[in-house]
């Protein structure tokens, strides 16, 4: 039995080595980080151990500006992103003709890249010299005013920023969705239709009880994808957010890292603590939630 | 309620698209159930009786023909509208709901006038749940409960709204041998309780002689025969149907008529007055032989019949197989179908047999003669049969 442990930790030590160096050693140090005051990467030096980091971090309003954004963006995307999706596929499931035709043109957005699907979005919102953007186009075709979406107003922007990520996060859902529902066993809708039980009460009370673990899946991923959002953002306004008032939590560590103003790990380290400790929370509830409400 | 298919016929389109021609899944099905009885639909896998089940229940739509429960057509209602129960072979209880939600569920969906107070409802569910005798496991999961609890369940649901008519698909298939014996008991005793005319599907004879009043027995789509268990098996309508039933399996032999004689080979083994001389298929059931040895007959002291002088058989004696009560004969005869036959007899009448040769009488009652092309049954004049 013992030789047996020791063969099975051996087997492990590569795997183990390599998380260790690359994921534990670095999650352990950006704790040191976060409470090494005024540390300075060229010199590896600080004055002392504190919570001053986090005090400054909780202050600067280009953190606050971000956190503000992220949650927005959390609150707005996960419900609106994973409703649709499921509508969506309960849609794709109930279709027969060229299922597979609209499978792929559904899944077409994950294999894209971020910056293409950009891109698109600023044909479709920017303002240039020779155009207004097609979505002002459409605005100015049913008499509205033209709004600047990429350096207009904060709402217009958050709207942009909003379709962009549901419009990049959907499929991935589609997928996992469709998935679900065609592994309920038919059986179930066999027996549910012997009773004559009406289509909204097979939803409620059959599919979407058996499908609810995978929901759940995509409702903590959701969360945990959005409160690390920085490309999209990227892929949008440029690399300047601070500037455009769109930074996310994940863009204002990457700025204290290594924006123009750089070289602040600490601040750094401590700004991504803050977005553990709300991930954890928010996981954690949701989890609870689930515990309660979810068959397995 | 009196179930009446008339002329039922479902074609599929076929699966692969290269063939043109459709699959007929039920041909040109007739038959009366009558009101309060317990049949087995018995036939080979794939023969079509699921798709009667789903047809009578609604499910899936007649290409041609009607059913009528009683004189109502039923045949374009939906099945809500036509009252029945179905019970599916997997049983499909919802596993996220309780066993007494599972059972009430159906009580849910009605609407309306139809509509039941909570109270009621939750009686009426106790109620079908006592029926079955699984009131003390109301509040379990079906993955906490047995096979032959859930089935238990299933069947609650599919009475709770007191059908007309209940359907079973395969009900034992997923339970143990020992569970099997007990279930089907279960299920005559409620099916006696409620008189609720009752179909279910098996492709295992045993089961359907067990508890059913009528059996059906069908292949590829059409009926071959409807009558009482006991009938089917000493009246088979055809060679198909004398195969299906019985276990051990009817023994079957190629022999000739010549002068209203059968012969068995080149022997003489049964006189069959009113057949015409030809090549026949012989039909003979485990129990139909008799061992004859040199002195005469064995069993002449015992049963009421004693086979006549000089109609018997050679045939060759591979091994006796002991099962107690019995004892079962293996022998082989260049004429048989299939390489050996088994042949049942009472232990003491084989005490004195050894490998080597073996003569058999046959009893006129246990011998069936059929067409040899077609399978048909040929009858044998008079009481030769009986």
């Amino acid at each position: 039995m013992k030789k047996q442990n020791l063969k099975a930790w051996l087997y492990l030590l590569p795997a183990a080595a390599f998380l260790a160096v690359f994921m534990i050693y670095p999650l352990i140090d950006v704790v040191v980080y976060s409470l090494e005051e005024g540390y300075n990467s060229a010199s590896q030096s600080y004055f002392g151990v504190g919570l001053y980091n986090f005090s400054y971090v909780l202050r600067d309003p280009y953190f606050l500006q971000a956190l503000k954004n992220t949650l927005i963006l959390v609150v707005i995307t996960v419900p609106v992103s994973t409703t649709l999706a499921l509508l969506i596929s309960l849609a794709l499931h109930s279709v027969k003709a060229l299922k597979s035709f609209f499978q792929t043109v559904y899944f077409l957005p994950y294999v894209t890249n971020t910056l293409a699907v950009g891109l698109v979005f600023m044909i479709l919102f920017k303002k240039t010299a020779y155009s207004e953007g097609l979505v002002n186009l459409l605005i100015g075709f049913f008499g509205g005013p033209s709004v600047d979406f990429i350096d207009g107003p904060y709402w217009a922007k958050m709207l942009v920023m909003c379709i962009y990520t549901v419009w990049v996060v959907m499929p991935f859902k589609i997928l996992i969705l469709t998935g679900a529902l065609a592994s309920v066993n038919p059986e179930y809708y066999k027996a549910a239709r012997v009773d004559g039980t009406p289509k909204a009460r097979i939803f409620f009370r059959i599919t979407l009880p058996l499908i609810s673990p995978m929901i759940f899946y995509l409702v903590i991923t959701g969360f945990i994808g959005a409160f690390k959002a920085y490309s999209d953002a990227v892929a949008l306004f440029g690399v300047d957010l601070n500037a455009a008032g769109m930074n996310t939590i994940v863009g204002y560590v990457y700025d204290m890292l290594y924006g123009n103003s750089g070289g602040y790990p600490s601040y750094a380290s401590a700004a991504a603590l803050v977005l553990f400790a709300i991930v954890f929370t928010i996981t954690c509830v949701n989890l609870l939630i689930r515990r309660k409400n979810v068959v397995n | 309620m009196k179930i009446v298919l008339d002329h039922l016929t479902k074609r599929f389109p076929n699966r692969n698209r290269k063939i043109r021609e459709d699959v007929v899944a039920v041909d040109d099905f007739t038959v009366e159930i009558p009101d309060g009885c317990l049949i087995g639909l018995l036939g080979p896998s794939g023969c079509g009786k699921s798709t009667i089940l789903n047809l009578v229940s609604g499910l899936e739509e007649p290409t041609s023909g009607r059913i009528f429960f009683e004189d109502r057509d039923v045949t374009n209602l939906p099945p809500e509208k036509r009252g029945v129960g179905l019970v599916f072979q997997n049983y499909a209880l919802y596993p996220h709901l309780t066993a007494l939600e599972n059972i009430m569920f159906p009580l849910g969906n009605l609407r309306g006038d139809e509509r039941l107070p909570k109270d009621e409802m939750h009686a009426r569910a106790v109620e079908a749940a006592k029926l079955v005798q699984i009131d003390g496991l109301l509040d379990r999961r079906p993955s906490e409960m047995s096979g032959g609890q859930q089935q238990r369940v299933a069947i609650a649901r599919a009475l709770v709204k007191k059908p007309g008519v209940l359907l079973l698909d395969e009900p034992l298939s997923n339970l143990d041998a020992r569970l099997r014996l007990a279930t089907r008991e279960e299920i005559r005793r409620i099916q006696r309780e409620t008189k609720i005319t009752t179909v279910f599907v098996t492709h295992d004879q045993e089961e359907a002689m067990s508890i059913s009043d009528l059996i059906v027995v069908m292949k590829d789509g059409r009926l071959h025969q409807i009558a009482k268990p006991q009938a089917v098996y000493d009246d088979p309508v055809n060679l198909f149907v004398a195969k299906f039933l019985g276990t051990p399996p009817i023994n079957v032999f190629s022999g000739t008529v010549k002068a209203g004689k059968l012969l068995i080979g080149s022997e003489p083994v049964l006189d069959v007055p009113g057949v015409g001389d030809g090549e026949v298929t012989v039909g003979v059931r485990p129990e139909g032989f008799e061992p004859v040895t040199e002195g005469g007959p064995s069993s002449a002291k015992k049963g009421g019949w004693i086979p006549a002088e000089g109609l018997s058989f050679a045939c060759a004696l591979d091994r006796v197989e002991v099962m107690g009560r019995d004892t079962s004969i293996v022998f082989a005869h260049p004429t048989l179908d299939g390489a050996f036959g088994r042949a049942i007899v009472d232990a003491e009448e084989a005490a004195g047999l050894e490998p080597g040769t073996v003569r058999f009488a046959l009893r006129p009652s246990k011998t069936r003669l059929f067409d040899p092309k077609t399978g048909d049954r040929i009858h044998i004049a008079g009481s030769a049969e009986a």
